[in-house]
């Protein structure tokens, strides 16, 4: 009960964080927008799901393929109806929010892959990309820009797709007779993360005039989102929270090692293969949307752990809602300015320095 | 519960670890795993909480094999006690004794039986740092922070991997005092992998012995730490006793036997007086008989302590006719007869020591370590105690001289 109620009083107040760093940065802006305006806009924004319905489509593969697969729709209610000038509704409600809630979502979801993935390699320098899923999503995403014919189905699928054979493959490669070792999925990871790599690099000397996309996508940028993109990433990473919530009290007995853990009743490989399946997931679809972000799943966590403890039931939720607050706040900063930034120089250059500070006073040592 | 280890064999990259290993432990019953390092103590206990699977044989909880448990149902019949911990995040004590909850508890819920973590960290007398970290905590405490987790798992079978090891002799004592309360108050089967062979023998109510991977011998702690078998165990000299305080077996290791003495070496003693000669003749790696004795006097205790051959007569009593022969026949079969001046004419010292060829007498009167060589042949040779080994080694070469000038004094 004790765990419980910290952990309730630490997310409630990190999600309230996160609504009021939210709330601020859609008040900045090329136009200026009331806080006051900003608080209607997003509450008559506010959209109840009421009924979800699939049909089937189809999903367009390399050399004019094409397989069956499915789309959706969402109908939404929006109980609330403020009146808020016209121009401010738009501007926050179809241009500024879509990426604001993005940007929420992206870092939400590093953020609590990368406190998985610290936990899972109990080690400091892991984040949410160590088993190669960013990798793997760079090489789907790069060679769907530069060769759209080759990957039809669109940068964010091949991404997605990318990034889970990448984090599949790894996996792979480190198990052996039932069991993967962390260290060598590690190694592993680190080999493949380098392989991909060059990939990437190859295809960008190929990508002839895309380079630039390319390159801006490599950056990680929230610049071109819609809700469209919301709506892809979101319920794959509140689901993935969902599951890897539900595996916090496992993840905690896990860093006892893995044979106090199986002691201790824990399913080793099991549970090792749902985290580091989900926590791919997760981060596959925030890269997918977003590109690569740094920093976000390597600093957020660690700052949380000095506030919150290492208890993981309470370091989840709060490194998930941090993230998006810190990705948000970032991303704010990166639209801003006079020159617009890709946000993923923004979360480096502040992470990097702020690493060091911790890597200078505190936080290695405890770890 | 009884946990029953069953003719098991474990293999541990490709290696043999542990070979045709049989235990059995019952409710209420403490047992002690002991052995030299490297005998398979730790594996065995591995074996036993599944965590390795044997090649051959099989772990039993309540007739269930062990390995073949999901780990959460295992978890609720064995629980271990680690020698250390690798929890490096700052955890608090409170939050480390809630891991051992783990398979009691279900995914979405909370805690069926809600004070079982306070009882664990009050049973292992941790309750006072609950709220410190794991990390800020001495060798000791956080070794019964481990006991306590363990306890939080409410299992019939406690299995604990060097609990004192790196403990200092109080909280070695506590912590054992506790695991043998364990075992009495609450019916559980309790295994502790124990290097330190007194402390195994006083709190256990069995010893396994395993060395090499095998059992040598198990039993109560008197049948099983004989020297001889300790000897064979650990390779190494050990003098065993009675504990005069526990009355517990009780072992004292003894350095490797420095010197390459291999004559045979006769000591008349009596009460006290050879006991002090006998160690060192044992260092030097003489082959030592001993008598006649007092029966139950220090240099009786001491001979058996090293394993001497020893001729015995009730105490108080001039030796009879019986141990008087078999002494001379000790004493005939001896490249030399050793006796403390003390006791150069206890019982019928006398006439052995007349009968013997090679006759050294120890005395603390003679200065310096070299044989003094103007003494009474009568007597035969008198050294200072420093001096008898180097004494004993001259003798092949004296021996002639010693035998021809000794001829005359013969019957």
């Amino acid at each position: 009960m004790r765990a419980f109620s910290r952990a309730s009083a630490w997310t409630v107040g990190t999600f309230g964080v996160l609504v009021a760093v939210m709330l601020a940065s859609a008040t900045i802006g090329p136009v200026d927008i009331s806080a006051g305006s900003v608080a209607l806009a997003a509450l008559d924004a506010l959209a109840v799901p009421t009924a979800v319905t699939f049909y089937a489509s189809t999903m367009p593969l390399p050399l004019g393929a094409e397989v069956p697969w499915f789309s959706f729709d969402i109908a939404y209610v929006s109980p609330l109806d403020f009146p808020v000038p016209g121009q401010a509704q738009y501007i926050v409600g179809e241009i500024r929010m879509p990426r604001i809630v993005l940007g929420a979502v992206v870092g939400a979801g590093l953020a609590i892959a990368g406190a998985v993935m610290q936990g899972f390699f109990r080690n400091p320098m892991a984040d949410p990309s160590i088993i190669g899923v960013s990798s793997g999503a760079a090489v789907g995403a790069v060679t769907a820009i530069a060769f759209p014919l080759l990957l039809p189905m669109g940068v964010q699928m091949s991404a997605f797709a990318g990034a889970l054979a990448a984090a599949f493959g790894v996996y792979m490669l480190a198990t052996q007779n039932g069991r993967t070792p962390v260290a060598t999925l590690l190694l592993a990871g680190v080999a493949v993360q380098t392989f991909l790599g060059a990939v990437t690099s190859y295809v960008i000397v190929h990508s002839g005039r895309s380079i630039r996309e390319a390159m801006y996508w490599l950056m990680g940028n929230l610049n071109a989102a819609g809700w469209h993109d919301v709506e892809l990433a979101l319920p794959v990473v509140v689901l993935g929270s969902v599951v890897l919530l539900a595996y916090a009290r496992d993840l905690n007995v896990l860093l006892a090692g893995e044979e106090d853990a199986h002691t201790l009743g824990v399913e080793v490989e099991r549970t090792k293969r749902v985290l580091l399946a989900v926590s791919s997931i997760v981060t596959a679809a925030a890269v997918s949307v977003a590109g690569v972000i740094g920093f976000v799943g390597l600093i957020v966590p660690h700052v949380m752990r000095l506030l919150v403890g290492p208890d993981h039931r309470v370091l989840l939720p709060t490194s998930a809602l941090a993230g998006g607050a810190f990705l948000v706040a970032a991303d704010t900063f990166a639209r801003a300015g006079p020159a617009e930034l890709p946000v993923g120089i923004v979360t480096a250059f502040v992470g990097a320095p702020f690493f060091l500070y911790l890597l200078r006073n505190r936080e290695v040592h405890a770890l | 519960m009884t946990l029953d280890v069953r003719d098991v064999d474990v293999e541990l990259g490709g290696t043999r670890i542990l070979e045709a290993v049989s235990a059995n432990v019952a409710d209420g019953r403490l047992v002690g795993v002991v052995g030299p390092n490297g005998a398979g103590k730790s594996t065995l206990l591995r074996a036993m909480n599944g965590i390795v699977e044997p090649v051959a044989g099989a772990v039993l909880v309540d007739e269930q094999a062990v390995h073949d448990l999901p780990s959460k149902a295992a978890s609720r019949r064995i629980a271990s006690v680690p020698q250390d911990t690798h929890l490096g995040f700052e955890f608090t004590v409170r939050e480390t004794v809630e891991m051992g909850r783990h398979a009691h508890v279900p995914r979405f819920g909370s805690d069926p039986d809600p004070g079982a973590v306070e009882r664990a960290m009050e049973r292992a007398d941790v309750a006072r740092f609950a709220d410190r970290a794991i990390t800020s905590l001495s060798g000791g405490e956080k070794q019964r922070v481990l006991l306590a987790r363990a306890l939080a798992q409410q299992t019939p079978v406690l299995l604990l991997d060097e609990p004192t090891a790196s403990l200092d002799v109080n909280h070695q004592v506590r912590t054992l005092e506790l695991v043998r309360g364990l075992a009495d108050d609450a019916e559980r089967a309790v295994v502790a992998a124990i290097h330190d062979l007194d402390l195994a023998a006083r709190y256990c109510d069995e010893l396994v012995l395993v060395a090499d991977g095998r059992v040598l011998d198990s039993g109560a702690p008197v049948e099983v730490l004989t020297p001889q078998a300790v000897r064979d165990a650990f390779d190494a000299r050990v003098a065993v006793g009675t504990d005069p305080v526990t009355g517990e077996p009780t072992v004292t290791p003894l350095p490797e036997a420095t010197g390459d003495l291999d004559n045979s070496v006769h000591v008349l003693g009596g009460g006290d007086a050879a006991t002090p000669l006998l160690g060192a003749l044992a260092d030097a790696g003489a082959d030592v008989t001993v008598g006649p004795v007092a029966s139950g006097s220090l240099d009786h205790e001491t001979a058996t302590r090293l394993n001497f051959d020893a001729v015995t007569v009730p105490p108080f009593t001039a030796p009879g006719t019986d141990a008087v022969a078999r002494a001379g026949e000790l004493v005939d079969e001896a490249d030399a007869t050793v006796v403390p001046e003390a006791a150069a004419d206890w019982g019928k010292n006398r006439r052995l020591r007349r009968d013997a060829a090679g006759v050294i007498v120890v005395s603390d009167d003679v200065a310096g370590d070299m044989p003094e060589n103007d003494a009474p042949l009568a007597d035969g040779l008198r050294v200072a105690p420093a001096g008898l080994v180097e004494a004993i080694g001259a003798l092949d070469v004296a021996h002639e001289q010693f035998a021809l000038a000794d001829g005359g004094d013969r019957d």
